[in-house]
C-alpha cells in the first residue's frame, strides 16, 4: 500500500540564520528510512508521466520502487542506466517543471520528491566509494585517480588502462600517423565556458598517451562488448554496475580504441565524455582552467552543489579512462587541425554559455561591479571567501545590488549574503511571476534576507567620485503586453526614478556562448548571437566528425538538458565513427 | 606541472623563466600573453609572453615581483614546477605594415616591448626602441634590445645611464626632430601610456598599447578585464591585449587596477609573516 501522505518527507536544511553566515551546503538530504519512507509515496503508476518529463529519460518510477524496497544499490543502478549525475541532478534539476510536475501525485498534495531521492542514491554511491577507497579496498581504482590528476605520467597511465580495456580485434579503421599503433583517437574539447578542465598537464605531449595505449581500433560486435565491460574492470569494483558518468546502455557498433576530443568539462562534455568511454572510446577531455568541472565548479556555489562531489564524479570518469588534460584552450592552446594531428577522428564541443552580458548602461565598468560569472568564479573557483587563506579577493560589499531574476542572480545574491552584506537587493524588471529562478531558489534566498525589487529597472550605476560604486539608479516598470517569449513586457513608468544604496553591484542578466573556438574554427556554423548549430537530435554541426550540445548549442539553459545534449552526440559520435567517418575539415551538407 | 627550465635574474626585482609548456611555445606570437597559478590555492594571474621556443617548447616570462604571487614565484628554481600555466591567449599584435616603428617600453614593459620590437624588424621595419628605467641598476635586456632594434634609446629618470628623464621626453625628440614614423608601439605602466598616447594623438601617430588590467580566466568568462575604447566596453582578454592606445580609457584603467590594492597588501604581508616565521625572515 502506497504512503498516501499529501506532502512530501521533509528534508532537512540548515537554518536560514545560520547558514547565510557559511558556504555549507543548504538543503542536506534524505537518510535511507526518509528515502524509503517518501519512495513509498509513488503509486508505479502505469502511464509514467515523470518519465516523459526528463530529459534523459530516467526509469524514474522503477528506480523509485527498487528505493521503497531498500534495494539501493540496484536503484542507483537504473538511474545511471540513463542519467550519469544522479548526485548533482538531484540537487540542480528544475525537477517542478520536469519530472516532478508531471507527477499524478501532484493533483491532489505535493508531487513525489523524485529529486530528493534521486539524489539520495547519487550520494550515497559515492560516499560508499569514497569509504571503499579510503579502506584501500579502491586502492587500484584510487591510484588511477590521482594519476590522471598528476602530470606527464597521469596521462600515460590513464591511456594505458583505456588501452587494455579495449584490446580488440581487426582494426578496422585508418591508420592514423600520430599514433605510433594504428589506433583512432576521439578527443573531447570543452573550453571556458562549461568546460573549465584539462586533466593531464598540457606539457605531457598527447603523442605519449598514444603510445602507451596499445589499442587497436575495431567495429566487430563483440569487441563491442568486451570495450563496454572493459572500462570498469580495472579499476572500479563495480564493473556490473555503470560508473557514473555513463550509462549503461546497450554499446552500439563498437567505435573502440578510437580517439574523440571533448572541448570543454561541464554537464554536456562530461556525460559525453563517459558515454563515449564507456563504448570504448578514447577520450581526452580539453579543459580550459585548472579545475574539471564548468559551471558546476565555476558558477554553482558550494552552498548548492558541493565541490568534492563534482569531482567525485569526475574521478569516477577517470576511472572509465577517460583523460582530461587541464589547461587546455581548445582555440589557443591547441585547435583542431592539432587534435587531427594527434589522431582525434572526432570532437564534442560543449563550452557553454560563458561569455557575461552587460546592461550597458553608464556606470558599468566603476569598481565593485562584476559580472556574476567573475563574482561566482571568484567564489566558487577561486576560493574568494576564504582569502586571505586563498589568493583571490572579492569585494565583500555592506550593500549589494544584484542585477536579473535567474539562479544566476539567486546564486550570486546569497554569496553576497553569506559575506556579511548588511542588505542584499535583487532587481528585476518583472514580477515575481516572470521570474525565470527555481521556486526554491527564490524561496531560500528570501528566507535567507534577500531583498526583492521587482518590476525595477536599473539605469545606471552612480560613483562615488572615487571610480567606485556607490548606488543604482533604477526605474519603475509595469507590465505591458505579452513579448516573443510569451511574459508580459516590461514598460518603464516616467519619472518613477529611484536610489539603491549598493558599493557593490552583481550583473546576472545572461550569458551567451564563448568566441574562442568559433573565431578558431570558422567552418563552424553559428547564429548570429553566438551559439553553435548543431541538429537538435544528434549535435551534429557543419563540420564533418564535429558535434555539440549544451549551453553552447542552446544559450544558458539547465545541466541536465546539457547532459542530454552530450548524450545524445556520443551516440551519434559512435555512429560516426562505426561508419568509417573521421573528423575532417570539410564543411558538411 | 610545468618545470621551470631556467631562471635568470634581470634585476633585483625582476626575473625571468623559462617553462616547459610545449603546446603553449608552438602555438605563442608576439603580443599574446599566459595566465598562471605559481601554486595550488594561488590566484590567476596574466604575465606577457616575452619569447618562446616550439623547438625546446619553452616559453620565456618576465616577472616584476610587487605582490604576492610574483614573489611566491620569485623563489621557485630551476627545475621547480608551476601549477598551471595556460596559453597562448588574446590576439597576436597586428602591426599593419609599419615602415618604420617606435618601440615604447617602460621599466617592466621593456620586457613585453621586446618581442615587439624583434618582430618588427624581423618584418623589415626601421626600428627605433625606446625604453626607460628609474635608474642605472634596473635597465634590464640592453642587448637584447640592441639586437631587436635599428636603434636603441636608454632613458632613466636619474640620469644614471642614458638620456635623464622620461621615454616620452626622448620620443618627443625623434618625432620633433623628423623620425616619420608610421606606428609606435607603447608598453609599460598606464600612465606612461597614457603621456606617450597624448604626445603622438598630437602628431597623428597611430599607437598600439597593450593594456594589463586584472584577469581571472583569460578567455572572456569573466569579464573582469573590461577596458572602455572608443567608447565601448572590451574584453582585453580576448579582444585585446592590444587596443588602439588614442581610444583608451586610462583614467578608467588605472583605476580598476588600483581596486584590490588594500587585499593585495594585506595578502602580501600575511604571507611574509609566514614565511619569516618558517624562514626567519629570508624574504625581504
Amino acid at each position: 500500500m502506497a504512503n498516501m501522505a499529501l506532502e512530501k518527507v521533509r528534508m532537512p536544511e540548515q537554518a536560514a540564520d545560520e547558514r547565510n553566515r557559511n558556504f555549507g551546503e543548504v538543503a542536506l538530504g534524505y537518510d535511507a528510512d526518509m528515502a524509503a519512507e517518501e519512495a513509498g509515496r509513488c503509486l508505479s503508476c502505469k502511464s509514467r508521466p515523470c518519465v516523459a518529463g526528463c530529459p534523459v529519460s530516467v526509469a524514474i518510477p522503477d528506480f523509485i520502487a527498487l528505493l521503497a524496497e531498500r534495494r539501493f544499490d540496484e536503484a542507483y543502478a537504473k538511474i545511471s542506466e540513463s542519467n550519469a549525475l544522479p548526485a548533482i541532478c538531484g540537487r540542480v534539476c528544475p525537477q517542478e517543471t520536469q519530472c516532478e510536475q508531471l507527477c499524478v501525485r501532484g493533483r491532489k498534495g505535493q508531487p513525489v520528491a523524485i529529486g530528493r531521492l534521486e539524489r539520495f542514491l547519487g550520494d550515497r554511491r559515492i560516499a560508499m566509494d569514497a569509504e571503499a577507497e579510503s579502506s584501500g579496498a579502491g586502492a587500484e581504482a584510487g591510484g588511477m585517480a590521482s594519476a590522471a590528476a598528476g602530470g606527464a605520467a597521469a596521462a600515460d597511465g590513464a591511456a594505458a588502462v583505456l588501452g587494455g580495456a579495449v584490446q580488440t580485434g581487426a582494426g578496422a579503421t585508418a591508420p592514423s600517423g600520430a599514433d605510433g599503433e594504428g589506433a583512432a583517437s576521439v578527443a573531447v574539447v570543452s573550453d571556458g565556458a562549461e568546460g573549465m578542465a584539462q586533466a593531464s598537464a598540457g606539457t605531457a605531449p598527447s603523442g605519449g598517451a598514444d603510445g602507451a595505449a596499445g589499442a587497436a581500433g575495431g567495429v566487430a560486435g563483440e569487441s563491442a562488448a568486451q570495450a563496454s565491460a572493459g572500462p570498469a574492470a580495472p579499476g572500479s569494483r563495480h564493473a556490473d554496475d555503470a560508473p557514473a558518468f555513463a550509462a549503461a546502455t546497450a554499446a552500439p557498433a563498437a567505435p573502440a580504441g578510437r580517439k574523440v576530443a571533448v572541448v570543454g568539462s561541464g554537464p554536456a562534455s562530461l556525460t559525453c565524455a563517459g558515454e563515449l568511454a564507456k563504448r570504448g572510446c578514447r577520450v581526452t577531455v580539453f579543459e580550459a582552467f585548472h579545475v574539471a568541472g564548468g559551471v558546476l565548479m565555476y558558477g554553482i556555489p558550494e552552498f548548492r552543489l558541493p565541490k568534492k562531489l563534482v569531482q567525485q564524479e569526475i574521478g569516477q570518469l577517470k576511472r572509465l579512462g577517460v583523460s582530461i588534460e587541464l589547461n587546455a584552450v581548445v582555440g589557443k592552446t591547441l585547435d583542431v587541425a592539432d587534435l587531427k594531428g594527434e589522431g582525434y577522428e572526432a570532437m564534442f564541443i560543449g563550452t557553454g554559455a560563458g561569455l557575461p552580458s552587460f546592461m550597458r548602461i553608464p556606470g558599468e565598468n566603476l569598481c565593485g561591479v562584476y559580472s556574476a560569472n567573475e563574482y561566482l568564479t571568484r567564489v566558487n573557483l577561486m576560493g574568494a571567501h576564504r582569502f586571505p587563506e586563498t589568493d583571490t579577493p572579492v569585494k565583500r560589499g555592506k550593500n549589494v545590488a544584484v542585477f536579473g531574476g535567474g539562479n544566476v542572480a539567486m546564486d550570486a545574491a546569497r554569496c553576497a549574503k553569506r559575506f556579511g552584506a548588511d542588505n542584499v537587493y535583487v532587481v528585476y524588471r518583472r514580477s515575481e511571476k516572470e521570474m525565470p529562478a527555481r521556486a526554491e531558489e527564490a524561496r531560500h534566498a528570501a528566507e535567507e534576507g534577500i531583498v526583492f525589487r521587482f518590476l525595477s529597472n536599473p539605469v545606471r550605476i552612480l560613483g562615488d567620485g572615487n571610480g567606485w560604486a556607490r548606488g543604482v539608479e533604477c526605474v519603475r516598470m509595469e507590465l505591458g503586453e505579452p513579448d516573443a517569449s510569451g511574459r508580459r513586457r516590461p514598460v518603464a513608468v516616467k519619472g518613477s526614478e529611484f536610489e539603491i544604496g549598493a558599493d557593490t553591484v552583481v550583473v546576472a542578466i545572461g550569458q551567451s556562448p564563448n568566441p574562442i573556438i568559433r573565431a578558431a574554427l570558422p567552418e563552424l556554423k553559428t547564429h548570429s548571437w553566438g551559439g553553435i548549430v548543431a541538429d537538435e537530435a544528434t549535435g551534429a554541426t557543419s563540420v564533418a566528425g564535429v558535434y555539440a550540445g549544451g549551453d553552447a548549442v542552446t544559450g544558458a539553459a539547465t545541466v541536465i538538458l546539457a547532459m542530454g545534449a552530450g548524450k545524445a552526440a556520443a551516440k551519434s559520435i559512435c555512429e560516426y565513427l562505426a561508419a568509417g567517418g573521421s573528423m575532417a575539415l570539410e564543411t558538411a551538407g | 606541472m610545468y618545470k621551470i627550465l631556467r631562471k635568470r635574474e634581470l634585476n633585483a626585482s625582476v626575473k625571468l623563466y623559462e617553462v616547459l609548456a610545449p603546446r603553449v611555445a608552438k602555438k605563442a606570437r608576439p603580443g599574446q600573453f599566459i595566465v598562471l597559478r605559481a601554486r595550488d590555492g594561488g590566484e590567476r594571474a596574466p604575465f606577457t609572453i616575452a619569447d618562446s621556443d616550439a623547438a625546446s617548447g619553452s616559453v620565456t616570462i618576465i616577472v616584476q615581483e610587487v605582490g604576492k604571487t610574483t614573489r611566491l614565484l620569485g623563489t621557485l628554481g630551476e627545475g621547480d614546477g608551476i601549477s598551471d600555466f595556460v596559453g597562448p591567449l588574446g590576439l597576436p599584435t597586428h602591426f599593419g605594415g609599419a615602415r618604420k616603428a617606435a618601440v615604447v617600453g617602460g621599466g617592466l614593459g621593456s620586457a613585453i616591448a621586446y618581442p615587439q620590437a624583434r618582430s618588427l624588424l624581423e618584418g623589415g621595419a626601421e626600428v627605433d626602441a625606446i625604453v626607460g628605467f628609474r635608474s642605472r641598476e634596473l635597465i634590464i635586456l640592453e642587448d637584447e634590445l640592441a639586437k631587436a632594434s635599428t636603434r636603441l634609446f636608454v632613458t632613466t629618470d636619474d640620469g644614471s645611464s642614458g638620456r635623464k628623464g622620461f621615454v616620452t621626453d626622448a620620443l618627443r625628440e625623434l618625432i620633433e626632430g623628423g623620425a616619420g614614423y608610421d606606428l609606435v608601439v607603447a608598453i609599460g605602466p598606464p600612465i606612461m601610456m597614457k603621456m606617450v598616447c597624448e604626445l603622438t594623438r598630437r602628431h597623428g601617430i597611430k599607437t598600439i598599447v597593450s593594456l594589463n588590467p586584472i584577469m581571472i580566466d583569460g578567455t572572456g568568462m569573466c569579464g573582469c578585464c573590461r577596458v572602455t575604447v572608443g567608447g565601448q566596453t572590451r574584453f582585453a582578454c580576448i579582444d585585446g591585449p592590444d587596443f588602439d592606445g588614442h581610444e583608451v580609457d586610462f583614467d578608467e584603467l588605472i583605476r580598476r587596477l588600483a581596486m584590490y590594492r588594500a587585499d593585495e597588501a594585506a595578502s602580501l604581508e600575511r604571507w611574509r609573516d609566514h614565511v619569516c616565521r618558517l624562514e626567519g625572515g629570508a624574504i625581504g
